[in-house]
């Protein structure tokens, strides 16, 4: 009796977390339109619903009636799988996302660590992607993308560990709590891994200056190339759930999470979160993009020796 | 490889066949030839007036500028002179469409450089307050059929001296808004500087022309150079480049722009009254055994060889596109870059396949 109540309620909360999940997708693809927009000095979607806010739901009914195209030589079972390894585990890192003292699914004690194993199953997805198409484009797509995805995690985790040195835990609530007094941004060892974090996000997600795997100019999409209807969607929902993650886990890291005043919990992150957000938009439609060695080289000669110094640092100052 | 002919930078309908090594390119055979139609042996079949708007479709980018040659090529075949009026209207909607077709380059340019959308939807709202001088003028927006033998088609309409000047107090802050945003930019410089080296040597036995050549540090421009029209009346800079690098390249073209409104500045406040057209006849007969009058484009030099014997029709008309040597020279330039450097190289060229492919 207990287990089936106990199943309901799981299935109750998945159920949030996914409707969560889609309209928070649909929210951030709308915005993006909207921002780019305004920054490119047009007005984007004007038509569906106020400002366009409906846009992004008749685009997924026209996505969901489009016909799924596979290409004839694609290897079906990996071309098939590819989708659901980049969106399932966008979905998985929302179990710790703390949205309030008690708004979590399950504040897991290695909270930090799982998103972080989870999140890296997305590269074996779009590498499945840009192999299973059996097309140049995307093989290059893909190829780029797992190099760049490796490279960068190494600088995000040692931001990352910076962060759980201070706060003594994995646990994602106890850095909220820890942070209770001053945001972890205000000193200056944190605000430089902060800097380094959201450069390493900003690849991690693909986004530009750093969207070399999808390289519209030079690779006609990348790995997406062959996806068309709702396989390509949730590609999009995908990075869009990741492009929400990073900057949650920014907020709870950096940031102080729900902790705010006079507002509740829930509006504090929510609008921490989606500032952020906007910050990557905003760096998105203003850089062009770097080039696939100039990358790697950011990756490897900046950004990870500064980690390892910040790293040394803050070991030293916390036990002094 | 296959790039193009369908492929978001190849600018149109190129072609090019990559051997690669990764991401590295060995080898690189452009093949041209999806937008041939013939113009050539059109002209042989049209008056001479006829031929002018054929001339808009060479470089759609710039037709005011092809319209141009061609007109100054058969009035040198016939020894006419145009009135002083007509003079300074030609030189003012050629700079002006030098400008709109130089925002098109950079645009592209930043586009292809991967900064997707926002440096070309400036550089397209600018070259829209262009396009809406040239509507006033001629009633076109792209193909504008507007110069005439012995003249142009029509004379200025009321205003638009204004609104011409009006656009250049518009335009030069919007360059150092280009300069902010792209110009000094640490990606910007890191993915263009030193990326397709053209050296001088190499440009010239190439006969690469127009901004491309100048980027390499040779001072030729046809407007000092070999002055026609007015443009010895002017007063203006010639922008040379140091290492011939893309960045010198787009570098070029911003400067070019600056220049050309100084340019459209000085002629309208010197534009003289009188008659735009000389009265020439419907059918023009002239003989020649081979004319070659050759003119500043956005893209370099751009030259019309004409013979006439003498009937309504040229006997042979052969068009010299500065696009065409241009390209000859990118195989050069990408051997063993890597995918991105091509299509920044190809970027900062910015040929365009319509004079190509006659």
């Amino acid at each position: 009796m207990l287990s089936i109540l106990h199943f309901i309620w799981m299935l109750i909360i998945g159920l949030i977390v996914l409707s969560f999940l889609a309209g928070s997708a649909m929210f951030l693809i709308w915005l993006e339109r909207k921002v780019s927009a305004h920054i490119q000095s047009r007005l984007g979607p004007m038509r569906v619903g106020w400002h366009g806010i409906l846009q992004s739901i008749a685009d997924t009914i026209k996505l969901l009636l489009k016909e799924d195209i596979r290409p004839v030589k694609a290897d079906k079972l990996i071309w098939w799988l590819a989708p659901f390894f980049v969106v399932v585990p966008s979905v998985m890192a929302f179990v710790v996302i703390p949205f309030g003292k008690t708004l979590i699914v399950k504040d897991l004690n290695v909270g930090i660590l799982y998103i972080m194993a989870i999140s890296s199953v997305g590269v074996i997805g779009i590498f499945m992607a840009g192999w299973g198409s059996n097309n140049k484009y995307s093989l290059l797509g893909g190829m780029r993308s797992a190099a760049q995805i490796i490279s960068y995690e190494i600088p995000l985790i040692l931001s990352i560990i910076i962060v759980v040195m201070h706060a003594n835990s994995l646990s994602m609530q106890k850095i909220v709590a820890a942070q209770s007094g001053y945001w972890y941004i205000f000193y200056p060892n944190m605000a430089l891994a902060f800097v380094v974090y959201i450069i390493s996000a900003t690849a991690e997600v693909n986004r530009t200056p750093f969207d070399i795997p999808e390289a519209e100019s030079e690779l006609a999409a990348g790995f997406h190339t062959e996806y068309s209807g709702m396989k390509f969607a949730m590609f999009f929902v995908g990075e869009y759930t990741n492009v929400f993650i990073v900057s949650a886990i920014a907020t709870t890291l950096f940031f102080g999470g729900w902790h705010g005043y006079i507002f509740p919990p829930i509006v504090w992150f929510l609008g921490k979160t989606y500032s952020i957000v906007f910050i990557l938009m905003w760096a998105k439609w203003t850089f062009p993009r770097v080039r696939v060695d100039q990358l790697m080289g950011f990756a490897w000669k900046v950004l990870t020796p500064i980690s390892l110094v910040n790293l040394a640092i803050t070991g030293w100052l916390l036990l002094k | 490889m296959n790039m193009g002919p369908q492929h978001p930078s190849t600018h149109g309908v190129l072609s090019l066949e990559l051997r690669l090594d990764g991401e590295i390119v060995k080898e690189c055979t452009p093949h041209i030839g999806y937008l041939h139609r013939s113009i050539e042996k059109i002209a042989e079949n049209r008056t001479y007036t006829q031929f002018i708007p054929y001339t808009d479709r060479l470089d759609y980018v710039a037709s005011m500028n092809n319209n141009l040659g061609y007109v100054m090529a058969v009035e040198k075949m016939l020894n006419l002179e145009v009135s002083q009026r007509a003079q300074y209207i030609r030189v003012i909607v050629a700079e002006l469409n030098r400008i709109a077709s130089h925002l098109i380059a950079v645009g592209t340019f930043a586009q292809d450089l991967g900064a997707f959308a926002t440096p070309l939807f400036y550089c397209f709202r600018e070259r829209e307050k262009v396009i809406d001088i040239f509507d006033q003028i001629c009633g076109n927006r792209l193909t504008y059929n507007y110069m005439r033998i012995g003249g142009v088609q029509f004379d200025f309409p009321e205003g638009i001296s204004e609104k011409i000047k009006d656009f250049v107090k518009y335009m030069r802050p919007k360059v150092d808004d280009y300069d902010q945003l792209l110009t000094h930019n640490a990606i910007f410089l890191a993915r263009s500087k030193n990326i397709g080296v053209l050296p001088k040597e190499l440009a010239i036995s190439y006969s690469v022309t127009g901004p491309n050549l100048r980027a390499s540090g040779v001072k030729w421009d046809l407007r000092k150079d070999e002055p026609y029209l007015v443009y010895d009346k002017f007063e203006f800079d010639i922008p040379v480049g140091e290492n011939g690098d893309s960045w010198d390249r787009y570098k070029m073209r911003i400067e070019e722009i600056r220049q050309s409104l100084r340019i459209v500045e000085q002629a309208i406040d010197a534009l003289p009254q009188g008659e735009p057209t000389v009265k020439v006849g419907r059918i023009l007969k002239p003989s020649s055994s081979g004319t070659y009058f050759r003119t500043e484009n956005p893209r370099g030099e751009l030259g019309f060889y004409i013979v006439g014997d003498g009937s309504a029709y040229p006997y042979r008309l052969k068009i010299r596109a500065p696009s065409f040597s241009n390209l000859a020279v990118i195989p050069e330039l990408v051997k063993g870059s890597k995918i991105a450097d091509l299509v920044c190289v190809f970027g900062s060229f910015d040929v365009l396949m319509g004079e190509i492919d006659r």
